[in-house]
């Protein structure tokens, strides 16, 4: 069980729920690698994907999480981006509440998003990623990654680096890393810094060859392309002469440091496509880490416990 | 009819008064000011523990009509004014139709005298269809009632459209009100560039997508010596702009919400209130104290509401998707009282300074002073009575106010139009 009905932002979980999404990922993670993989948990229980906003990945995500555990899944997507055209987002969450859902993912453009569905609906509602804001599964996921890879977090230096101000990633990533006492410095130029950068728990270096051998885990965000089209950087080729992963800086970043990247990753721009194959790489745990998680969180939410595993 | 207030606070810095008296009123005038008073026959007020000011001003509200009907009417938001205690409103172009042209004009003015809450006066539109590239009919709209002009809601975009505009009006010697945002430099931002970009995760545009704009016209008053008053000024910076302005004397003044000065970006915490989102966003700390500082300087000369009614549906959405703005009518004299006057940072005198007497002489509106002989227009309000203000209890169509759950003193009681009264003991007098 989590102190939280709802997962609208990373804050919303305590210390004790974070520990006990990572330590039921573990088992989850075990359950995975079975040739069988499904579970009867929750059997019965109905979960809704509500995507207003193109993802496959993530939804694909929650909807292999959500079958595995036995649950119905069902995808909704369109588009959020009209108020004049079509149904409000209230109303839609009141539709659906009167479907009678357990708990329903919500992936939108705009930050803050989810708590319209949360003050609409009964079941537990859990940010997918709004807008700019936060992705709080995608933290759990990497958190859950980085544990295994480095242990304890606290006292680890974690470089993000990208466009920080447009990533929800970052978002609630910086919060709960500096909560759990790791050092987060945000690698980016300062057109891509959001304004208050310490209000994430963050430091800035606009150098990443100047913090690069310090980082125990560096953090590499998605350029999005229209991002890159000289209103806030020159270009793609200039953000990966500043701070793309070639060789030659992977071979500054410690052996024992580990590289990761919320995906889809774009080859040549934040990383050389020779880089990605190096062993410290660690983008398909992160993929796997996520269904684990979001099992996890699907399990703790809806009073799985009841009915027991058997892992 | 004779009506004789008894016992009131009576405040007026234009005749230095600030003291306990009575005050007659006959034939729409004030007939009589003194100590112990009578009158042989009308109707006598109690006004003990009561203060009684100039009628108070507004010149920003947007009243919705003509096209926007289902958010306000001119009826209802005049309503809600004299429910605040407003003598006059001033209702902004930004209609649809625009109020661009004189049939607009003529049409507001007609429908504003279908009511009897209080005056309005129409704004007209600096520029055709609010677009900042064509001089709308400002002599036009003048002789059919505008009593200043304004492209609130867009600030005219070209340096040199606002320099004609300015130019062309000075012939006829009107205010022009300008929104100052820099289209380019706030783009999509929503909230304040700073801590409410920071942790709601919603795009921020910085104070000086203001203060560059307020700093262009200002060198613009200067290069035609025309009138440009800045309206709602939210960051600290467009303030230092109008200040350094007002030092080289150029005919400028501006003018500051409610919301910018009793609320910032905090207060948005993380709770995505819609109400709270408007246009200038809620800025800094730092921002809101050199506002406050400012319209106890002098430097602000107004406090105007920037009254936007919105339907629920129109709020009750994401906080990107929402309408911007909030009602401010029945609020703005409580909220000044409160937290400037009854909290000892701003006296009474300058309340109704930047409340009555600077409205009224900038718009060129007919001065309201008491003393014998002038109009008898009067705001009455009870400093020691609270009033919480909830949604649902607003008498505007719209309930989007930013101080719902606010606990505020000095309850509007009572006002007099024209020697009228229009409002007594809060309850508004159909005529």
């Amino acid at each position: 069980m989590l102190s939280t009905h709802n997962l609208l932002t990373i804050d919303n979980l305590s210390k004790g729920d974070i520990e006990s999404i990572l330590t039921t990922a573990q088992s989850f993670e075990e359950i995975n690698k079975r040739s069988i993989k499904k579970l009867p948990t929750l059997r019965g229980r109905t979960i809704i994907n509500l995507f207003l906003e193109p993802s496959t990945r993530t939804r694909t995500s929650f909807e292999i999480a959500a079958k595995r555990l036995g649950a119905d899944a069902i995808n909704m997507t369109g588009s959020a981006s009209s108020t004049v055209k079509g149904e409000s987002l209230q109303d839609t969450a009141q539709t659906l509440n009167a479907m009678a859902c357990d708990l329903l993912v919500i992936r939108h453009k705009f930050g803050g998003a989810p708590r319209i569905l949360a003050q609409n609906m009964d079941s537990h509602i859990v940010n997918g990623g709004d807008g700019i804001h936060q992705h709080p599964t995608q933290t759990l996921l990497d958190l859950y990654t980085m544990r295994k890879l480095v242990g304890d977090i606290k006292g680890k230096t974690i470089g993000i680096v990208g466009d920080i101000v447009h990533s929800r990633v970052a978002g609630s990533l910086a919060p709960a890393l500096n909560a759990l006492g790791a050092e987060v410095i945000f690698i980016a130029p300062p057109t891509y810094l959001p304004s208050q950068p310490e209000l994430l728990g963050a430091s800035v270096n606009t150098s990443l060859d100047a913090c690069i051998q310090d980082l125990d885990i560096l953090y590499l965000l998605r350029i999005q392309k229209e991002r890159a089209d000289g209103s806030s950087i020159p270009s793609a080729r200039e953000y990966s002469m500043l701070y793309g992963i070639d060789e030659k800086r992977a071979q500054k970043l410690s052996k024992n440091a580990f590289i990761m990247h919320p995906g889809p990753i774009n080859r040549g721009v934040e990383i050389a496509g020779e880089v990605v194959s190096d062993p410290r790489v660690k983008i398909l745990d992160q993929v796997s880490a996520g269904v684990a998680v979001r099992m996890a969180i699907m399990y703790l939410m809806l009073g799985g416990e009841e009915s027991g595993i058997t892992a | 009819m004779a009506l004789l207030l008894k016992n009131a606070h009576v405040c007026d810095p234009q005749t230095g008064v600030n003291e306990i008296l009575d005050l007659v009123i006959r034939d729409g005038v004030f007939a009589e000011i003194g100590k112990n008073l009578s009158i042989p026959k009308g109707v006598e007020i109690d006004c003990q523990e009561k203060i009684v000011i100039p009628g108070i001003v507004d010149m920003h509200g947007h009243l919705r009509e003509p096209g926007f009907e289902y958010k306000e009417t001119i009826a209802s938001g005049a309503k809600s004014a004299l429910m605040g205690g407003y003598t006059d409103i001033c209702c902004m172009p930004n209609t649809d139709p625009v109020a661009d042209n004189a049939s607009v004009i003529e049409y507001i003015v007609k429908r504003a005298q279908e009511q009897s809450f209080c005056r309005v006066h129409p704004f007209g539109a600096i520029t055709q269809e609010l677009a900042g590239k064509k001089l709308a009919e400002l002599y036009d709209m003048k002789q059919a009632g505008a009593c200043a002009f304004s492209d609130d809601g867009r600030g005219i975009q070209s340096a040199k459209m606002m320099r004609a505009a300015l130019d062309y009006a000075k012939m006829f010697d009107v205010l022009l009100v300008a929104h100052s945002e820099d289209e380019t430099l706030a783009g999509n931002g929503c909230v304040n560039e700073g801590i409410a970009s920071t942790k709601l995760g919603l795009p921020g545009q910085p104070g000086e997508s203001e203060s560059v704009m307020v700093a262009r016209d200002m060198h613009l008053a200067r290069l035609t010596g025309g009138r440009v008053h800045v309206a709602h000024l939210s960051s600290r910076h467009g303030v230092d702009a109008l200040r350094a302005a007002k030092a080289q004397n150029l005919r400028v003044s501006g003018e500051v919400t409610p919301h910018h000065l009793f609320l910032n970006e905090t207060d948005l915490d993380d709770s995505y209130d819609t109400n709270l989102k408007v246009n200038p966003p809620l800025r800094s700390i730092e921002d809101q104290e050199a506002l406050i500082a400012a319209l106890i300087d002098g430097t602000i000369d107004v406090v105007a509401t920037d009254n936007a009614p919105h339907a629920s549906q129109e709020k009750e959405v994401e906080f990107e998707n929402a309408a911007y703005g909030s009602i401010g009518y029945e609020t703005a004299l409580p909220l000044v009282y409160t937290n400037l006057v009854k909290s000892q940072r701003m006296s009474l005198e300058r309340l109704v300074e930047v409340m009555a007497i600077n409205p009224r002489t900038l718009l060129g509106l007919r001065p309201v002073k008491i003393e014998v002989g002038s109009q008898a227009d009067l705001t009455i309000f009870d400093p020691t009575k609270t009033k919480t203000f909830k949604a649902g209890s607003f008498a505007s169509c719209a309930q989007n106010s930013a101080f719902i759950g606010k606990k505020l003193y000095g309850v509007v009681t009572d006002v007099i139009v024209n020697g009228y009264h229009t409002l007594q003991d809060g309850k508004v007098i159909a005529s």
